[in-house]
C-alpha cells in the first residue's frame, strides 16, 4: 500500500503573525513585571520535536525488538509527561490527573485476554505470549479526543487483525466487541456508576481488520504505563479516543452490533462509529478544531481533519454511508 | 469610625465594627489568592498539559464559589445575628465578577483566539455557553451599580435590580451542569448548595425575613435579627 506522508511542518502549524506579535507583547509585560525571560520561555513551551521527545528510557520497561512502521506520522511527539498525566480513564476517576495518581495499584501481570464468540477456535491468550508472538511496531499516531484536544503518541503495538485471525472468526462474525477489566478494588472509579461498567467498545469487522487498527502494548518504546491502558489497549487513530478501549480482558466476535459504554450513557452524543469528523459537531460543542496538548498557553486551536487526517486510508470503509446519521 | 464603636451600635449589630476591620482585609487577600496562584503557576509553566483548560476551569470555579458566597451572607446573618456580615457582600460580589470576567476573557482569547465567528456560533448554538454568557451579561449592571453613589441614586430600585443575582446564580450552575460529559458530582454539589441557599430565603410562616430594612428598626425585638 502506498502511504502518503504529510509534510514535516503542516502549514497550519506555522504561527500567524498576529499571534506572534501578541507573544512579543507578553514577553515585554513579563520582563516589566520583573520576571525572567527564562520563566516566559518555560511558559511558551516550544513545540520542537527535539525538545518534546527527550527522554531516557527506563531499562526495566523497555520493549525489545520494536520495528518502525510506514504508518507513523512525522509530527512532533507529545511529551511522555503529558501523555501519562492527562488521561481519560474513568475507571481511575474522572479528572484528567486521576489515572496517573490512582492507576498504580492495577496488577497487569499475569493478564489473560479471553477471545470468544463467532470463531472456530475460541480461547485465551496471555500478555507475555502476545508480546512474544507478535512483532511489536512503533506506530506514531495522532490521537483526537471527543473533547476537542489532541496528542501525537508513539505507540508500540501490532495490528489487531493479526491477533483476531489466530482465533479464526467465522463468516457471521460481523463485529468485534471489547471489554475492560471490571474490578472496583483495583479500579476505584468503578465504585461509582459514572458509566455502565465494565467499559465496552466495538468495531465493525472491516474496521477491526484495517491495518491502521492496533493493539498497543507500550508507548515511547516502553511497556504501557497503567494510566494509558496497560497491559493491552486498542488504538483506532481515525476515531475519537473513547473508542480506543483500555486494559482489555475480553474480545468477542458477534453478528450483532455490540453495546458500547459512551453510547449507552448518552446515545445522541456518542455514536457507535465515532469517526473524527469536523462536519458533525458534538451536540454540545464544536468539533471543527482542537487544541494540541503541550503547545502551551498562546497557541490557537488547529482545524480538525476528517477521519483525523487518515481519510486516504479509511474513507473507503464508509463509502456511501451517511456520516451524519452514523456518527 | 468612633460612631461605629459606640456601645449602642455594638448591641444593635450583634457584633462590632472591630471584627469587620480585620475580616474585610483578610477576605480581600483570600479572594486574591486563587488568582495569584493561577498567575504564578502560569508563569512558571506549572499548569499541566492543558494550561488553557486549567485557567478556564480555575477562574470559572472561583467565580461560581464567590457568587454562592454572596448568596450565603443573608442566611449566615440570620443564623449568627452578625449584621456586619452584610458589609462583606459587595466585595464578594465584585470578586465574583472579576473571576467571571477572567473566565470569559480566557475563553475569548486563549481558547478561541478572538475567532468571532466561532464565538458567536457557540453563544447562539451551545446551550451551556449561552447560559454562561447570559449570566455574565446580567452581572455587568450589578457590578456597575455596586458603588455607594448608585445605591443612593437608585434607592428602592437598587434592591430590585440586585435580585438579578438569583437568575445569575441559577444560570451559572446550569452552565457547569450542562458542560460535563458524564460525572455530575461536582456541578451537582454546586446545584445542591444553591438550592439550599435559595430555600433559606423562603419566608417562614409568621416571621418577617430579618434582612428587610423594616425589620431592622429599633422598635423591633432582637429575635428578628437572630432568627435562623
Amino acid at each position: 500500500m502506498l502511504i502518503k506522508r504529510p509534510p514535516t511542518i503542516p502549514a497550519a502549524a506555522i504561527t500567524p503573525p498576529a499571534v506572534y506579535a501578541r507573544r512579543r507583547e507578553f514577553l515585554r509585560t513579563a520582563a516589566l513585571a520583573g520576571l525572567g525571560a527564562g520563566l516566559a520561555g518555560a511558559l511558551l513551551r516550544p513545540g520542537t520535536a527535539a525538545a518534546r521527545t527527550a527522554r531516557t528510557p527506563d531499562p526495566e520497561r523497555v520493549i525489545a525488538g520494536i520495528i518502525p512502521s510506514a504508518y507513523s506520522t512525522d509530527e512532533a511527539w507529545t511529551s511522555f509527561e503529558d501523555i501519562t498525566k492527562y488521561n481519560n480513564f474513568y475507571e481511575f476517576g474522572t479528572e484528567k490527573f486521576n489515572p496517573w495518581r490512582n492507576a498504580g495499584a492495577l496488577r497487569t501481570r499475569p493478564w489473560t485476554v479471553v477471545v470468544d464468540g463467532a470463531c472456530a477456535r475460541p480461547g485465551e491468550i496471555g500478555i507475555e505470549d502476545i508480546l512474544r508472538d507478535f512483532t511489536q511496531e512503533e506506530r506514531v499516531y495522532r490521537l483526537r479526543c471527543v473533547e476537542a484536544w489532541s496528542m501525537v503518541v508513539p505507540w508500540v503495538g501490532f495490528p489487531l487483525g493479526d491477533l483476531l485471525r489466530r482465533f479464526e472468526p467465522s463468516a457471521n462474525a460481523k463485529y468485534v466487541a471489547f471489554e475492560t477489566l471490571y474490578d472496583p478494588k483495583q479500579m476505584p472509579g468503578q465504585r461509582r456508576p459514572v458509566l455502565q461498567w465494565p467499559y465496552r467498545e466495538g468495531l465493525r469487522m472491516d474496521e477491526a481488520m484495517h491495518p491502521l487498527t492496533i493493539l498497543a502494548t507500550g508507548l515511547y518504546g516502553e511497556i504501557l504505563p497503567n494510566q494509558n491502558g496497560a497491559p493491552l489497549r486498542l488504538v483506532v487513530p481515525w476515531k475519537y479516543g473513547f473508542k480506543s478501549i483500555k486494559s482489555i480482558v475480553r474480545i468477542s466476535f458477534s453478528e450483532q452490533q455490540p453495546p458500547t459504554a459512551w453510547n449507552q450513557m448518552q446515545p445522541d452524543e456518542y455514536g457507535f462509529y465515532a469517526n473524527v469528523n469536523p462536519h458533525v459537531d458534538h451536540p454540545r460543542w464544536s468539533q471543527k478544531s482542537h487544541r494540541i496538548i503541550g503547545e502551551g498557553l498562546f497557541s490557537p486551536k488547529q482545524p480538525t481533519l476528517l477521519f483525523n487526517g487518515y481519510a486516504d486510508e479509511v474513507a473507503p470503509l464508509y463509502a456511501g454511508m451517511n456520516l451524519r446519521r452514523f456518527y | 469610625m468612633a460612631e461605629i464603636s459606640t456601645p449602642a451600635r455594638r448591641t444593635a449589630g450583634g457584633c462590632t465594627g472591630d471584627a469587620l476591620r480585620w475580616v474585610q482585609p483578610l477576605l480581600f487577600v483570600l479572594c486574591l489568592l486563587p488568582l495569584t496562584w493561577l498567575l504564578f503557576a502560569a508563569l512558571g509553566g506549572r499548569l499541566g498539559p492543558n494550561p488553557v483548560e486549567e485557567i478556564t476551569h480555575g477562574t470559572g470555579e472561583f467565580g461560581l464559589r464567590l457568587l454562592l458566597a454572596t448568596l450565603a451572607i443573608t442566611p449566615l446573618r440570620r443564623l449568627t445575628g452578625w449584621a456586619w456580615l452584610i458589609r462583606l457582600r459587595r466585595m464578594l460580589g465584585l470578586f465574583a465578577f472579576l473571576y467571571a470576567s477572567l473566565h470569559l476573557a480566557t475563553y475569548l482569547w486563549l481558547d478561541q483566539f478572538f475567532d468571532w465567528h466561532a464565538i458567536l456560533d457557540d453563544i447562539v448554538r451551545r446551550p451551556y455557553i449561552s447560559v454562561g454568557f447570559g449570566a455574565f451579561v446580567l452581572m455587568i449592571p450589578l457590578a456597575v451599580t455596586s458603588t455607594k453613589g448608585w445605591v443612593r441614586r437608585l434607592g428602592r430600585r437598587w434592591r430590585q435590580l440586585h435580585r438579578l443575582v438569583y437568575p445569575i446564580a441559577i444560570l451559572a450552575v446550569l452552565h457547569f451542569l450542562w458542560l460535563v460529559k458524564a460525572d455530575l458530582l461536582q456541578p451537582g454539589i454546586y446545584a445542591g448548595i444553591l438550592t439550599l441557599l435559595l430555600l433559606a430565603r423562603l419566608p417562614l410562616p409568621g416571621r418577617t425575613p430579618a434582612d428587610r430594612p423594616s425589620a431592622r428598626t429599633a422598635t423591633r425585638p432582637r429575635r428578628d435579627v437572630t432568627a435562623g
